[in-house]
């Protein structure tokens, strides 16, 4: 792997560098044989303290028109999150923090890389020194329709009867499911160190077949770690009708916000959106 | 975690993670890569195209306060 920075692949295209992670220097360099985005081998690229963990990828792909197109295929995103995925997933099997950067964070150069580091080096090692030693834990709660036990309206004043009572109970059934979404989310906030909401799934993607009533990420020391899970599995337990999902340990994807970056000379600043409640 | 980490990652659980959350290195524009060397796309047209946001519940993020998608 050559560290020019610049440079074309073996078949003479144009490569850019996809950006996966940020660790501290001190880190293990990325494994051997691991590969990410497009099967590409991973290199480190240190600077002072820091050390930007990318692969090459073809610019024909990643650059912006091209990209734009292919963020629009389902399979090329889940192909592309998935190997981003897999090299965050190798990183974190290593102790030390690991930033994991937003999909598709591409720079045209290494020295660009560089830069990046550079220009962020100290809100990049304060969120280090904040996740290190922590864990994201996913928990989402799904509820499916209410059950409907009535006989068939023998008459048009039945009918509208019933719709009537039958909106009234639906409402209750739901006011009531996300009575208990609610208190999850705060009995699992309790023991997390932070937390933040995801929007509602949409059924087509997760294929649950009920409604997403929380989805929630929580960010969790490794000291709490079994308590954690411990108290999602008597929420678990506890459930009357709605179903509690658990997955994890992520990569701290959902507390990664660096805030106050340095900003980019042509780009608006972007507004602080802390969720975490 | 045992038998949670070895179950395959949902692609909806990814990217909610990838889409939403990790660093952000650049303004929340497009990209723009003529004149400077950092990528980012935007996401947002993909996001809502593929996952229009779900009927509200008490417990989802409002627009107002939605993460940067």
């Amino acid at each position: 792997m050559t560290d020019t920075g610049t440079g074309t692949l073996a078949d003479g295209e144009r490569r850019y560098w996809y950006v996966y992670a940020v660790t501290p220097a001190a880190g293990p360099p990325p494994p051997d044989g691991l590969r990410g985005v497009d099967g590409a081998p991973l290199c480190a690229v240190p600077h002072d303290d820091l050390t930007a963990v990318v692969g090459a990828v073809p610019a024909a792909d990643f650059a912006e028109e091209p990209l734009r197109r292919h963020l629009e295929d389902l399979a090329w995103l889940e192909a592309t999150a998935r190997g981003h995925q897999r090299v965050i997933d190798a990183l974190t099997a290593d102790p030390g923090c690991v930033l994991p950067l937003r999909l598709a964070t591409v720079c045209r150069d290494t020295a660009g890389v560089r830069r990046l580091l550079s220009a962020n080096q100290e809100r990049f090692l304060e969120a280090i020194s904040r996740l290190a030693g922590r864990a994201e834990w996913g928990v989402k709660v799904f509820a499916d329709a209410p059950e409907r036990t009535e006989t068939a309206p023998a008459t048009g004043r039945d009918y509208l009867r019933q719709r009537a009572r039958r909106r009234t109970t639906d409402d209750e059934a739901w006011r009531r499911a996300e009575e208990t979404a609610r208190a999850v989310h705060l009995d699992l906030d309790a023991v997390a160190e932070q937390s933040r909401l995801h929007r509602p799934q949409d059924p087509r993607l997760s294929g649950e077949s009920g409604r997403n009533l929380l989805n929630g990420a929580y960010l969790v020391p490794q000291e709490r770690e079994q308590e954690f899970c411990a108290l999602v599995g008597r929420l678990a337990g506890q459930l009357c009708g709605p179903r509690l999902n658990l997955t994890g340990p992520w990569a701290p994807y959902s507390f990664a916000q660096v805030n106050d970056l340095a900003p980019d000379p042509d780009s608006a600043p972007e507004p602080a959106r802390e969720n975490a409640t | 975690m045992n038998e949670l980490a070895t179950r395959e990652i949902a692609l909806v659980d990814l990217l909610d993670r990838l889409l939403a959350g990790g660093v952000v290195l650049t303004g929340n524009l497009t990209l723009r890569i003529a004149d400077v060397d950092l990528v980012r796309i935007d996401l947002r047209a993909l996001v809502s195209s593929v996952a229009p946001a779900a009927g509200q519940t008490a417990l989802a993020a409002t627009d107002g306060t939605e993460e940067d998608i």
